[in-house]
């Protein structure tokens, strides 16, 4: 890993739709084994924002580097390749498949069998996929099928499918979204755990701010599509403009946002 | 430079009927998120009425008032049609509503037969309308002119309708988002009542307009849908100006098409279609849908590999198939092959359907590339049955893959129109192509050699095949590509986030299931001793769908069971009745409506119901799979 380049650097992403600015020239940066929150108000432009760090969503200007790699103009799957997992606000599993098959999909995949038309997919890399669901705690419904799951089991079975090609970076939109509290404390407890241990960057937008503020490291806001604060959590706690932002309306909002949610 | 004008016009008049059905189509798509296959049977039987009517109604007003009242009267059959039949697959995945409604045309053919007789009929010149103007030495007939002028017209009164009535704007608000103007308290019940109507009459109207122009027949139906089927493609579902345009483009490409390819005039149209998915997928006019819809595949129950004593009575089953030979006669063991060879023909279609979730609604044209593969390779080359029976799947394969590349790039109702459309272009091609595949004659002597002659020889070959692809098949579903296959068909989103190329697997599938399928076909020549062009047709598509859907389009084993079952009794039906198409429309639709899982899937269920006390439901059923934003 070089020391010179940041694990994730973003600089002056841009992205508007129509005469709407959804994100303007915001950067940051990620260093390895670092977690990073991004909070903003609903609409301040953070899944725009998140969706542009993958290559799911274009930007117009603006550049996003993975270990000084610029990686703007790839897919999202040549960026999973590159080592970036990534969680989303909305689950997408493999609905049909059984817990353990959907880790199996992901590590077929990283182990480049895909086109491999007679091996036996059941046994491949059982191992592995039971490690990987015994990391996340799910290793009791591995032969689940994952359309049977509660929704906090899908983010974990999620955050094992993220975890499956070794990534240096997680990108997880909302990863507690829907999920109890004392779920939610747990899967952060274990993401964080997972990130010291394997010295992985992660990325994660969040609405519940004592999630984010028990496990950040470092958090970045956003408002209307632009960066108004960066820093510890101790910072950003008592910077004037966050303030501002996020009480009264911002508050009221998310509350309702949630329950929409998890419905 | 006369002779090209009126070549362009010809082609703006032919638009016309092609612009009226397409519009009703896309009308109706918009609303109900249906794909109304029966859209064909509609135009048909609007020109069916509208000729008896003008035949009883003299003079103008009689004329002219026909032409309007048949569409009306189709706009009611329609109605009633919404009514019973369409009120209860809303909600069904978009491949049972396109065969329900491929079921009701079916039946709609072999009805117009019994009550018009099956011979073309000649209808009435309009009044008003019946010389040709003379232009520069060429002759453009009058009537050709009046329909030229109509659809600008036709497309202004529907911009009219939908722009400044209140209808209208309840129309488009549904076609944005349907559940949105449900909760605003709009009875949806009758907005999607009278859409179906409004679509059905603009059909019903293209068909009785063409009766000046054409002969009624029983066949127009199919004719006029895969065009339509190309039109909304090129144009955009759901848009009108979409239809419009490539309404005037299709026509314009078939009236030039015979100029330059005069066999295969339809290989333009193709071409440009080809080219116009490449660059806007979603048509000229149309925009990209979120694939938030269910695909067929959908299981409550995971899959997973036989346990040895299941692999066992499968063994045992092969072994008793193996001894018919020992007591059944000839016939019966024709019968007998001609079942095995559906198997074959049915496990690739369902390989890509319900492993890959993509809906093939013209599987038979790789099905008859392989049969006249053997053909070619047989008849023109001479070389032995054993050479050709491994050679000539192969034009099924390279079919697949140019068809299957394009394809694969849609999901949904857009695949299973494609695939549709390509399926009919190779048709033509054998139907037109005279030269090459001897057109509606076929080609005839492709008889197996002296090893392979006797029935029972020849039953056992085809019943080692369609074993050994069933395994192949079988084994690939639990393989690592099979895996992914299936993870393409659950979600998009998510295999592209682990880094899997799913068009690149929806290809290799696609490719894999039409080379099979070309397998049951080589088989297929040798059994009949022929190919027509029928093997590649439309109908034999729709017996694989339903082979599928029979069985159990959510299991892994249902294919077998369906061709068995679907194969038996289509053999038998059609030596019993001559209304063989009313019937199996029938069934199709009682399927699709009462008994969606097929047996297969029934007996799982009753086998999970009595393994647990408490079923855990089908929670499945009522979840989007994918809904990312």
């Amino acid at each position: 890993m070089s020391i010179a380049s940041p694990l994730l650097a973003v600089e002056g992403l841009t992205k508007s739709y129509g005469g709407i600015h959804a994100v303007r020239g915001v950067s940051f940066s990620l260093r390895a084994g670092e977690i990073l929150a991004l909070i903003g108000p609903n609409g301040a432009g953070k899944s725009t924002c998140f969706d542009m760090l993958n290559g799911q969503n274009k930007p117009d200007t603006g550049q996003v580097r993975l270990l000084g790699d610029d990686i703007t103009a790839r897919k999202p799957r040549e960026v999973w390749r590159l080592g970036v997992g990534r969680t989303f606000q909305i689950t997408a599993t493999f609905a049909t498949m059984t817990v353990r098959e959907n880790v199996q999909v992901a590590l077929i995949s990283h182990e480049k069998q895909l086109f491999n038309l007679f091996g036996s997919a059941p046994n491949f890399d059982r191992g592995e996929a039971g490690r990987l669901l015994e990391l996340v705690g799910m290793s009791g419904y591995a032969d689940r099928p994952c359309g049977e799951l509660a929704y906090g089991d899908l983010k974990r079975l999620e955050l094992a499918v993220a975890l499956a090609n070794q990534p240096k970076l997680l990108l997880m939109d909302e990863p507690t979204a829907g999920m109890a509290p004392r779920e939610r404390v747990d899967l952060m407890r274990l993401t964080a755990q997972i990130a010291r241990e394997k010295s992985i960057g992660v990325l994660f937008t969040e609405h519940d701010m004592d999630v984010v503020f028990e496990h950040a490291d470092r958090i970045i806001v956003l408002n209307r599509g632009t960066l108004i604060a960066e820093g510890t959590p101790a910072e950003v706690r008592g910077n004037p403009q966050v303030q501002a932002v996020y009480l009264g309306e911002g508050l009221v909002y998310d509350a309702r946002h949630r329950e929409g949610a998890s419905a | 430079m006369a002779f090209y004008v009126v070549q362009f016009l010809t082609g703006l008049a032919s638009a016309a009927s092609l612009f009226l059905v397409a519009s009703g189509l896309s009308i109706i798509f918009g609303v109900t998120r249906i794909v109304n296959f029966a859209h064909g049977a509609f135009y048909m039987i609007g020109a069916y009425i509208a000729f008896t009517l003008t035949e009883r109604l003299s003079g103008a007003f009689g004329f002219w008032g026909s032409i309007v009242l048949a569409a009306i009267a189709v706009a009611l059959i329609g109605v009633l049609v919404e009514m019973v039949l369409l009120r209860r697959i809303y909600h069904a995945p978009e491949l049972f509503q396109l065969l329900a409604t491929f079921g009701l045309t079916l039946m709609v053919e072999d009805l117009v037969v019994l009550i018009w007789g099956p011979d073309d009929l000649v209808g009435r010149r309009a009044p008003g309308f019946r010389g040709a103007i003379d232009f520069f030495g060429q002759n453009i007939p009058s009537y050709d002119l009046f329909l030229i002028g109509l659809s600008p017209v036709v497309l202004g009164i529907l911009w009219l309708l939908f722009q400044r009535t209140r209808w209208g704007v309840l129309v488009r608000a549904a076609t944005q988002d349907r559940d949105m103007v449900a909760a605003l308290g709009v009875n949806q019940k009758w907005l999607f009542t009278s859409v179906f109507a409004v679509g059905v009459f603009l059909a019903a109207l293209g068909g009785a307009l063409q009766i000046p122009r054409d002969a009624v027949h029983h066949a127009m139906d199919l004719r006029i849908i895969v065009e339509v089927f190309v039109v909304v493609v090129i144009g955009g579902l759901g848009s009108i100006v979409g239809a419009f345009v490539a309404a005037v483009l299709v026509s314009e490409l078939n009236a030039f098409g015979i100029l330059i390819f005069p066999k295969i005039s339809i290989i333009l149209v193709f071409l440009v279609m080809a080219v116009v998915l490449i660059v806007r997928p979603w048509g000229l006019f149309g925009k990209p849908e979120a694939p938030a819809r269910k695909t067929p595949g959908l299981t409550v129950n995971p899959w997973r590999p036989l346990t040895s004593n299941e692999r066992l009575a499968a063994l045992a089953a092969l072994v008793i198939a193996a001894t018919l030979p020992l007591f059944a006669g000839n016939y019966l063991l024709t019968v007998g092959s001609e079942i095995a060879i559906f198997v074959i023909f049915a496990v690739s279609l369902h390989f890509l359907m319900s492993v890959g979730g993509l809906a093939s609604f013209g599987h038979a044209a790789y099905f008859g590339l392989g049969a006249y593969g053997v053909a070619f390779l047989a008849k023109m080359a001479g070389l032995p049955m054993i050479v050709c029976l491994l050679l000539g799947p192969l034009l099924g394969c390279m079919g697949a893959a140019v068809f299957g590349f394009f394809a694969v790039q849609l999901s949904g109702v857009y695949f299973a129109m494609l695939t549709l459309a390509f399926a009919q272009i190779v048709w033509s091609i054998a139907f037109q192509w005279v030269s090459v595949t001897g057109g509606d004659n076929g080609i005839l002597g492709v008889w197996p050699e002296k090893w392979a002659a006797s029935p029972s020889n020849f039953y056992w070959l085809a019943l080692g095949v369609a074993a050994l692809v069933t395994v192949a098949l079988r084994a690939m579903v639990f393989s690592p590509f099979g895996y992914a296959l299936r993870a393409t068909r659950d979600s998009l989103l998510r295999t592209e986030a682990i880094g899997i190329n799913a068009k690149r697997i929806q290809w290799t599938a696609f490719v894999i299931a039409g080379t099979t399928a070309g397998i049951g076909g080589a088989l297929f020549a040798y059994l009949k001793g022929s190919v027509f062009p029928d093997n590649l047709g439309i109908s034999l598509s729709v017996d694989a769908l339903v082979m599928v859907l029979l069985g159990g389009v959510e299991t892994v084993s249902g294919a077998v069971i369906g061709a068995i079952v679907y194969k038996a009794l289509n053999i038998w039906l059609v030596s019993q009745t001559d209304l063989s198409k009313l019937v199996l429309g029938g069934f199709i639709m009682l399927i699709v409506v009462v008994f969606p899982k097929g047996i297969v899937g029934m007996l799982e269920m009753l086998a999970q119901r009595r393994k647990k006390a408490s079923p855990p439901g089908s929670p499945l059923l009522a979840k989007p799979i994918e809904s990312a934003e």
